[in-house]
């Protein structure tokens, strides 16, 4: 009942039970932040420390993230690794093949600014963000598990902040 | 095909890629398909041209070898040690003894993770969910030990011109043994899940058969060459840094279909432990590494030096004009040969048996793109 009280719901007792009252944005929010299914878009580096994250010693599977392959299935890409300027188009099109909501982490450094190839490389996007809207940034090349399980509780808590007329 | 014999059906184009889960990263493939069978191969690359060679150009020595560690990120110790040893060719920098066994540990442990995230992806290509989460598991037991010693977990710059970065901390060595202790029982855990499975078998066996004679012609090296039944490992026909010193077998198969390759790489990272065991026990004290010039300047000259790493031969080729900065490097990877190949051995296959082919020569893109 301690955290019933905490929740924005109002509680009723009726006889062989409860029935619990709340907003619609409450119910969506919630739901929305805990089942973020994201899409396996690795690229470089970044992907095999997704792996490693999705794997026996992080456990994504706790935040109830799910790789999926298909974009149409998916809420979240995590850009991980690299994006040149030939793969540029593909990301943008994974992103439009997305249902709404959507969202996007960018992971390392290559996807925040072009990271260690943002002198002299003629072919590396400097930034994803020229690309498509980024909601949470993950810097290091590449980050570490931990990092990348941070900007994910970042995210959902952002998630949980949306209402639904923000995606109306 | 015997119910498909009278029915004539229209060639058709298939994309796949460069997203695509089992790719690997951003490989793309354009097959030409007749009904579920692959009639020809078009590997797309470039997807991940990242201009690394041309981004050398621009750095001074030291500097170019965090930039080795993006080229091969699964192998990273063996790209620095690649570079390493073509610039302490050119520039004629010692190496004291207690560096080059710290190399070979660092090498040898990075094979067996490179190795596992093969084994953990391939099984994930085929369906297996199990052996993933067990790869991952002891590769992370791997990465704390590399943590320990030089604080990275994927992009090292531990082993540099003249010697290694850090020496290991007291801890290492009980933590290495513990590791290499409990090692052997957990790749026959491997094993039991893969090797005698028949879902397993029935994907790999005589698929994809690459003949050693195709394999030389296409300069394929590593285990995939291996399991050809060609006996040719670098560690042992043009050994490098103290390789010559120790003792273990190089495995080899027949057939070379994409269950050799299993095989081989399995037996690898046997090998590869007992390697590492071997240069725990004779590690000498001494310095880590010699006396190197900040922003040294190699004579005028040219030099290619080649390691063995995780997918075939790695080479390093540096012009130099006597400047801090080189004029040209020039890395190769195996898994450019590997992916050239594909065509070879994917047509007549199935479309399924494209995913088990590709998983099998354990390509990864970077290596390819550059």
């Amino acid at each position: 009942m301690g955290v019933i009280k905490k929740l924005p719901v109002y509680l009723e007792k009726i006889p062989g039970g409860n029935i619990v009252t709340t907003t619609l944005d409450y119910v969506f929010s919630q739901s929305r932040a805990s089942s973020l299914w994201y899409l396996l878009f690795g690229t470089a580096c970044c992907a095999i420390e997704l792996m490693a994250t999705g794997a026996s010693r992080y456990d994504f599977d706790r935040l109830g993230m799910i790789f999926r392959a298909s974009p149409r299935q998916s809420d979240l890409i995590i850009a991980a690794g690299t994006i040149t300027k030939k793969m540029a188009p593909r990301l943008k099109l994974l992103y439009d093949q997305m249902a709404e909501p959507r969202y996007v982490i960018a992971m390392g450094g290559c996807t925040v600014s072009g990271g260690p190839f943002y002198y002299d490389s003629y072919a590396v996007e400097k930034g994803i963000d020229h690309i498509v809207p980024v909601d949470v940034y993950i810097p290091g090349c590449p980050p570490r598990p931990e990092s990348l399980l941070e900007g994910c509780l970042t995210l959902q808590k952002r998630v949980k902040r949306m209402k639904i007329r923000d995606w109306s | 095909m015997s119910e498909a014999q009278g029915l004539h059906t229209k060639e058709f184009t298939l994309n796949v890629g460069p997203h695509h889960p089992s790719t690997h990263g951003v490989c793309r493939f354009v097959l030409q398909m007749e009904g579920e069978v692959i009639t020809s191969v078009t590997p797309v690359i470039g997807y991940l041209h990242r201009a690394l060679e041309k981004i050398c150009e621009n750095r001074t020595y030291e500097q170019i070898i965090p930039i080795t560690d993006r080229f091969e990120y699964c192998t990273a110790m063996s790209c620095n040690m690649g570079f390493s040893l073509a610039t302490e060719k050119l520039a004629g920098l010692e190496v004291p003894e207690r560096a080059e066994y710290l190399r070979v540990i660092m090498l040898e442990l990075n094979r067996i993770a490179s190795h596992l995230i093969w084994f953990g992806t391939t099984s994930l290509d085929l369906g297996a969910i199990t052996p993933f989460l067990y790869g991952f598991r002891e590769r992370e037991d791997i990465l704390d030990m590399f943590e320990m010693t030089c604080g990275q977990r994927l992009t090292f710059n531990y082993i540099r011109p003249g010697g290694v970065s850090k020496d290991i901390p007291k801890a290492f060595i009980p933590v290495c043994k513990k590791f290499l202790d409990a090692f052997s029982a957990k790749v026959d855990d491997y094993e039991r899940v893969l090797t005698e499975n028949p879902i397993f078998i029935a994907r790999n066996k005589d698929v994809g058969i690459l003949k050693p004679e195709t394999a030389i012609a296409y300069s394929v090296s590593g285990p995939s060459l291996r399991a050809s039944g060609v006996k040719y490992d670098l560690r042992r026909d043009d050994p490098y840094s103290i390789y010559d010193r120790f003792d273990f077998e190089i495995p080899t198969r027949e057939n070379g279909d994409c269950y050799d390759r299993y095989i081989v790489r399995i037996r690898e990272m046997r090998e590869s432990a007992k390697i590492v065991r071997q240069a725990i026990e004779q590690i000498p004290e001494g310095p880590i590494r010699s006396k190197v010039k900040m922003n040294f300047k190699p004579p005028a000259g040219e030099v290619y030096c080649r390691v063995e790493n995780s997918r075939g031969e790695m080479g390093f080729y540096i012009q130099s004009v006597g400047e801090k900065m080189p004029l040209r490097v020039k890395m190769r990877g195996g898994s450019y040969n590997q992916l050239q190949v594909m065509p070879v051995l994917c047509v007549g296959h199935k479309i399924a048996d494209l995913v088990a082919i590709m998983a099998s020569m354990d390509i990864i893109m970077p290596d390819v793109d550059r």
